[in-house]
């Protein structure tokens, strides 16, 4: 049958995005433990991978809200769900290419609103439910973790006053490995559910499952890995600026963000608030930079950011109303299938101008020169060292 | 304004947020204090002696130390606990 065709495409382009999840959000846990020596990069992203893995068997409560509270679920079809995928895939490969965190789960969720919107209208949208457990979390989340995070670091940097600086940054480091893990681990919880929800919806609008089933165990076993993959893959060019762009970062500042990152995390999934990963993390960084005087921070480099956030929803919305369109407009089959290689054609290029400006494991630590990829200065220092 | 947050949720996750987000990075910090604290009789004064070694020798600084840990590895195998319980 044609709709079993569609259906492997979807599933397909859900554990792609799970993949670009995966990469993207690896510098939220492990960023400022590579920044400040921690744990060496490689060894970082295969930590955050397996605890990725761990974390995505962890809980099974399936968010089919990514889909349950914000769209009508009644009209979701197939097409719908593969567009709003593509709309998602592509704006993280964006963001990603261009260093900037952004959430991959409001990439998400927006494109599934704009292949919703372009499918059936304002009316398929629960608006209220998006703004309440999408946009005000995402309001709320970093300004909280950030709060804590920059009591945490002051508070740390009080107390540790009479240790010597050698021995509180070793310290700080190996709680920093602790702290790291926990972020990697709520984030397998978390993240993973979301594209392991997707599936299940697709599988819902196939037939193949009735309305409110849970996740079969091959799809949760395919997202888990899927998204421990992307995590070793490693977003460097995230990482990058994550660790080196926004604050200069001390271990003792790097413990207390991933820690009140974590909490944040796991607190508020507990509460049943989906919540984005990235803002959490980037919101505790700053607030560990704010919280130690002397620290620098990099406004510039926040404020690009917030813009990219702001942005998120609207941006992978049109990406996804516009796959939608085009998927459609061909129809059928083929409409899946076309778009289905303009996304394989659109990510290949992405990977091949990355390429240009490489970061990776080599460089992710050089002097930041004010771009994500390192300067000719950069890379002599590092190829000095 | 109640329909749009949800203020007793937000509430937990400030106060809880903060003993575990900041408490816990806190106590790790006593915990470190503690055992870079150099035996007694080595002070300058009315404060002891550090010579930038994590392990500065004073074994009542090491016992405190041990509980801090202790407390933040628990806290942390709760946190754990309550991920897999509330699935």
């Amino acid at each position: 049958m044609n709709n079993d065709f569609i259906l492997v495409l979807v599933v397909m382009t859900a554990l792609s995005f799970d993949f670009t999840n995966g990469f993207h959000d690896t510098g939220n846990a492990m960023a400022t433990s590579i920044a400040t020596g921690a744990l060496p990069p490689r060894i970082a992203v295969a930590l955050s991978g397996v605890l990725n893995l761990v974390g995505a068997f962890l809980s099974f409560t399936v968010a089919a809200t990514i889909a349950s509270g914000l769209v009508d679920s009644s009209i979701v079809t197939l097409t719908v769900v593969f567009a709003g995928l593509v709309g998602g895939i592509l704006w993280n490969l964006a963001t990603w290419y261009l260093g900037i965190p952004s959430s991959s789960s409001h990439a998400l969720i927006g494109g599934v609103i704009g292949a919703t919107l372009a499918a059936s209208g304002g009316h398929a949208v629960l608006w209220h439910g998006l703004a309440q457990k999408v946009i005000i979390p995402a309001l709320l989340s970093p300004i909280i973790a950030g709060g804590i995070a920059a009591l945490g670091t002051y508070l740390v940097y009080r107390t540790t006053r009479t240790i010597g600086t050698r021995a509180r940054s070793h310290g700080f480091r190996i709680g920093q490995i602790g702290s790291a893990s926990m972020v990697s681990l709520a984030h397998g919880t978390n993240d993973a559910q979301k594209t392991m929800g997707v599936i299940t919806l697709a599988l819902i609008a196939h037939g193949t499952l009735s309305s409110g089933a849970k996740a079969p165990y091959w799809v949760i076993v395919s997202c888990a890995l899927a998204i421990s993959l992307g995590t070793y893959i490693g977003g460097w060019r995230v990482i990058r600026t994550l660790g080196k762009g926004l604050v200069d970062i001390e271990s003792p500042q790097g413990m207390a963000a991933e820690s009140s990152s974590a909490a944040t995390i796991l607190l508020a999934s507990h509460f049943g608030y989906s919540l984005s990963t990235t803002h959490v993390a980037t919101g505790s960084i700053l607030g560990s930079g704010v919280g130690r005087r002397g620290a620098e921070v990099r406004w510039s480099v926040a404020g690009r950011m917030a813009t990219a956030w702001v942005i998120t929803l609207p941006a992978s919305g049109a990406v996804g109303a516009l796959a939608y369109y085009a998927a459609n407009g061909i129809g059928g089959t083929a409409g899946v299938v076309i778009i289905f290689a303009v996304l394989i054609a659109v990510a290949a290029g992405f990977y091949a101008a990355s390429r240009k400006t490489k970061v990776d494991h080599k460089n992710v630590n050089a002097e930041w020169t004010g771009s994500v990829a390192p300067s000719e200065a950069g890379w002599a220092a590092v190829a000095a060292a | 304004m109640n329909s749009w947050i949800d203020l007793h949720a937000l509430w937990k996750i400030v106060v809880i947020g903060i003993l575990a987000g900041a408490g816990l990075p806190v106590l790790f910090a006593v915990g470190l204090r503690a055992l870079s604290a150099a035996p007694r009789l080595a002070t300058v004064g009315d404060r002891p002696v550090t010579d930038d070694r994590l392990y500065g020798g004073n074994p009542a600084g090491l016992t405190v130390a041990v509980v801090c840990f202790a407390v933040v590895l628990a806290a942390i195998g709760w946190g754990i606990y309550s991920i897999v319980s509330s699935s």
